[in-house]
């Protein structure tokens, strides 16, 4: 039980700071850069995208082993995996509009932009590719959702605190997010080898 | 004349009222000078290439910080000094061995890419110096870990290669150092001297502490920082470094060896890179602390120092918003998420 559990540990951190998603996969930058200009939404972004993922690598470790390995499909992951995130999102999004309008209005508009994202896509097809176990599996999504949200939270308030400053105007918005994303990427260098799984 | 003498006594001016010398031109020029003996220890350990690197460091440095300000027609400031800081620091930390292209691209990326396009001087988000050396480790990572057996005779030599006392540590254990250097107090004097292979500026704790005393009494930097990365580094050493279980770790040696007295007292006391409240300043260092003991004891890297402070710069903006206080009289925010 203890091996387990530290081997569940190591997941998370391995998902969240070794292996964080942003800055050594450079995946998820379309939502990475376009919602970290505002802490606000940011931290929105963060606590959908972590629900979104576990649930959408639950249910898609599901349909993996339940149902495309009997049916002997399991060539047919991405687009299957693709479906059950859409699918998730838009269910949520419309159970969400109907039953709490108030937190629809908070969160639901970052729903939409997940269902496109890489990293909801990443996660399932890594669960798969490594042979994760259920529990494995969510612990993975779990760390990856946290690692993109400290990445998006980190962001935001670099941004906010650079809003002011005099950089040159080419270089202003996007362009500077992305040195940005660049050196903390070199930092979070640093964790290398922190964990080999 | 009665009029007059009442006239003087009474001076009526706009804020600020209490003015003093130290600009932070003042200030910038007074870190460069305690770091003057560091750098004098370096260059009398590792000979004239040692001088060379610093040379070309600062050089770069400074034509850079002037080539983009007269370039964007900006005020030109390498006067105040703070070029030649990052091109020293950025100089210090380079292993003695590297080819003078190193001290060139690096100085290069730390002035122009981690300073001037934020803006400049007070608006970084990432110490330069550290940005610069970091940029050289992964970009040359062969050339950036040959290190040089301090020879302490200022001639042209072929210097021995050799490891780092961390990277013996690391690799092969306690008892290789202890080897190397015969007993406990001939390897913790030759440490704390700094007759020993490592970066130029690093080595001579001696020396940088002399630098650093001059800065606490100036109250230029202030003790949080420091004491807080170095005991928390020095505990964690303490309870986990050790090959035989816990609490039998040796922090002194981890304290002795690597960039960390370097980089606790000038670069994670940059004003400008870390928090400026003093709960934050203390949160700062601790993660740094925590952070370089991770990965030396546990990471890919035998020396987590550098890593660990810029990973603490990202933080740094975070740190002082969470502390930021209340606006006096604004209502707070109602709702889901602050």
């Amino acid at each position: 039980m203890g091996a387990e559990l530290i081997k569940l540990f190591e997941l998370i951190v391995s998902a969240s700071l070794v292996n964080n998603f942003v800055f050594t996969w450079f995946l998820g930058l379309c939502i990475f850069f376009g919602v970290s200009k505002k802490m606000e939404t940011a931290i929105g972004m963060s606590i959908t995208f972590t629900a979104v993922m576990v649930i959408s690598a639950a249910i898609s470790w599901l349909v993996f082993r339940f149902v495309m390995v009997p049916l002997g499909i399991e060539f047919l992951m991405i687009i299957v995996f693709i479906g059950v995130v859409a699918g998730l999102v838009q269910g949520s999004d419309t159970i969400m509009r109907k039953v709490s309008p108030g937190l629809y209005y908070k969160l639901g508009i970052y729903l939409a932009l997940i269902s496109t994202n890489c990293i909801i896509l990443a996660v399932p097809l890594m669960n798969v590719g490594n042979k994760y176990s259920f529990i494995e599996s969510i612990a993975f999504a779990l760390g990856s959702g946290l690692g993109f949200s400290l990445a998006m939270i980190i962001m935001a308030s670099i941004r906010e605190k650079i809003e002011l400053a005099d950089i040159p105007v080419p270089f202003r918005g996007l362009p500077m997010a992305f040195i940005i994303a660049g050196m903390i990427a070199l930092a979070f260098t640093g964790f290398s080898g922190l964990i080999t799984l | 004349m009665e009029r007059s003498r009442d006239q003087n006594r009474l001076i009526v001016s706009t804020s600020p009222h209490i003015r003093s010398e130290e600009t932070t031109q003042h200030i910038v020029w007074s870190v460069n000078l305690a770091l003057l003996p560091a750098a004098l220890m370096g260059i009398y350990f590792f000979g004239p290439m040692a001088a060379a690197i610093i040379a070309v460091s600062i050089t770069t440095a400074v034509l850079c910080e002037y080539g983009y300000q007269k370039a964007l027609k900006k005020r030109v400031t390498i006067d105040d000094g703070s070029a030649v800081l990052t091109g020293l620091l950025f100089g210090l930390t380079l292993p003695p061995s590297v080819p003078l292209y190193i001290p060139f691209v690096g100085s290069f990326v730390a002035i122009v890419l981690a300073k001037q396009l934020f803006g400049g001087l007070g608006f970084n988000i990432f110490n330069p110096a550290l940005i610069g050396r970091a940029f050289v480790q992964i970009s040359f990572p062969k050339l950036m870990t040959v290190w040089l057996e301090p020879t302490a005779a200022f001639v042209f030599i072929d210097a021995k290669t050799t490891a780092t006392p961390l990277g013996i540590l690391k690799e092969e254990g306690l008892q290789k150092l202890l080897e190397h250097s015969g007993t406990y107090l001939n390897l913790y004097t030759n440490m704390l001297f700094g007759h020993r292979p490592g970066s130029l500026g690093e080595t001579s704790v001696v020396a940088l502490l002399m630098g650093a005393a001059f800065l606490l009494y100036r109250r230029y930097i202030s003790w949080h920082i420091p004491v807080s990365f170095l005991s928390t580094a020095g505990l964690l050493a303490w309870v986990f470094g050790g090959s035989e279980g816990l609490f039998t770790g040796d922090p002194v040696l981890h304290l002795l060896s690597g960039g960390i007295i370097l980089s606790a007292f000038f670069m994670a006391t940059d004003y400008v890179t870390s928090p400026s409240i003093r709960k934050g300043q203390i949160i700062f260092g601790i993660g740094c602390g925590f952070l370089t003991m991770l990965i030396r004891l546990k990471g890919g890297y035998p020396e987590g120092v550098m890593f660990a402070i810029l990973l603490m710069n990202c933080f740094s903006p975070l740190i002082d918003r969470s502390f930021r206080s209340n606006v006096f009289g604004a209502a707070e925010r109602k709702g889901l998420l602050k």
